[in-house]
């Protein structure tokens, strides 16, 4: 009896031994942590969703004749709202792409709905259009950091298990796909509309 | 996208142990004693590190990419809290930014902070008034800072759920561990062996695994350096805050 668990012990300590140093921690560890830095995307992007409804309100009650852009910006939000990629989804290019497509269309008409506020000085000047200005400045920043960071992450993600030893591990224990880096689509997707008043 | 390698680049001024960092020479040297002083109450008074800076030159960055960095680099704020400030002053540049840690976000908001900027400071900087900008810049934030007592602290729980990730340091704990279990466990059982020795005692050590010598974590040491003094407690940034020009 005591013979067969030392026979296991002895098995089981280089099997650890070895394991350790292939990846057995700082696989999960690495993908945990890029995982968590998307999140921080997600919920970077949510947190300029929640602030469009505002802005659109805002921006019609002195803007009427610019319709087209208002319902543009809000269809556009529909669609990148109902565009959620889970953690497991990081590994799939295709729905990480979608993704950015959707929100890269948001940001796009962002854009064009702050150029068309140029026309209006009393919004312009508006308090509460002021405060949601700064939010959204402040979002977009907050935004191309939680990116950068993702992107970090990923890329010592996708290194860990494409170099040896860890290789290994993740291999044959994990069956690791590398992760899919975020990308701006359209040009200058990535940075905030220029806002200049 | 791949700015970040690039923006790494960027040399930040050295942090001199005080809470007023005036490497673009703004202040004289009496008004940034008093200032540091009084920065270095408001830390004590709330545990929040507050740091005033002044920047020769962006080098070309926009002030959100340096801002968030620099507060990186130095660790404003404790690690665990994020309740870092940055008062960031460029006049080559003309560009002023509040940049807030992680923690303070629900305390002061973009919003707010745009306000600071947009009614404290630009107005005495176009005037050509730095010091008296960055000083009412200074009060405002303190004072927003100083006002909501407790209430904030609840909420800044929860954003210490998206703090800093723990940076490495266990894998060399592993190895030395491993390295004992090799030399002293496996080697013994393998060549000890025939002699009859058992090595039974050895091996419930793998229970407790690398994991558990977690203490390789750098931990934030502390704020709150006392007498004026400075040191930053390894505080996070994540792009809170509100920029401005003038």
């Amino acid at each position: 009896m005591t013979r067969a668990f030392s026979r296991l012990g002895l098995a089981l300590v280089p099997a650890a031994l070895a394991l350790s140093g292939c990846g057995l921690n700082s696989v999960p560890t690495a993908e945990e942590n890029a995982k968590a830095k998307w999140a921080n995307v997600q919920a970077d992007y949510q947190r300029r969703a929640d602030l469009i409804p505002n802005l659109v309100e805002t921006v019609k009650g002195y803007a009427k004749q610019e319709q087209s852009v208002l319902v543009q910006v809000t269809e556009a939000r529909a669609k990148a709202t109902s565009v959620q990629l889970s953690g497991a989804d990081l590994s799939n290019p295709a729905k990480v792409q979608q993704f950015q497509q959707a929100q890269g269309q948001l940001s796009a008409g962002l854009g064009r709905l702050l150029a068309s506020v140029e026309a209006y000085p009393d919004l312009k000047s508006n308090e509460n259009f002021l405060a949601l200005q700064s939010q959204l400045e402040g979002t977009e920043n907050r935004i191309n950091i939680s990116i950068k960071d993702y992107n970090e992450a990923v890329q010592a993600y996708n290194t860990t298990i494409r170099t040896f030893p860890d290789a290994v591990g993740a291999k044959l224990i994990y069956g690791a796909q590398p992760m899919t880096p975020y990308q701006a689509t359209a040009p200058n997707a990535d940075r905030a509309p220029q806002v200049k008043f | 996208m791949l700015a970040p390698l690039a923006a790494r680049a960027q040399d930040f001024p050295k942090p001199n142990n005080t809470h007023v960092v005036d490497a673009a020479n703004l202040l004289d040297a009496p008004t940034e004693a008093a200032l540091d002083a009084r920065l270095a109450g408001f830390e004590k008074q709330t545990g929040r590190q507050f740091v005033v800076t002044t920047i020769p030159d962006l080098q070309g960055y926009p002030i959100e990419d340096y801002g968030y960095r620099l507060g990186r680099a130095w660790g404003v704020g404790s690690k665990d809290k994020d309740d870092g400030v940055l008062l960031i002053v460029a006049p080559k540049d003309r560009k002023v930014r509040i940049e807030v840690g992680y923690g303070l976000e629900p305390v002061l908001t973009d919003a707010y902070a745009s306000v600071i900027i947009n009614r404290a400071i630009v107005p005495k900087f176009k005037a050509g008034d730095y010091p008296g900008g960055i000083l009412a810049g200074a009060d405002a934030v303190m004072a927003q800072l100083q006002l909501p007592p407790e209430e904030a602290t609840a909420r800044m729980k929860a954003a210490e759920a998206d703090a800093a990730p723990h940076k490495g340091g266990g894998l060399p704990v592993a190895l030395i561990f491993w390295g004992f279990i090799l030399m002293f466990v496996v080697l013994p059982a393998l060549f000890g062996g025939r002699r009859g020795r058992r090595f039974g005692g050895g091996l419930p050590i793998v229970i407790w695994g690398p994991g558990d010598f977690g203490g390789g974590q750098s931990g934030g040491f502390g704020s709150g350096g006392g007498f004026g003094g400075f040191s930053g407690g390894g505080g996070s940034f994540g792009g809170g805050g509100s920029s401005g020009s003038w």
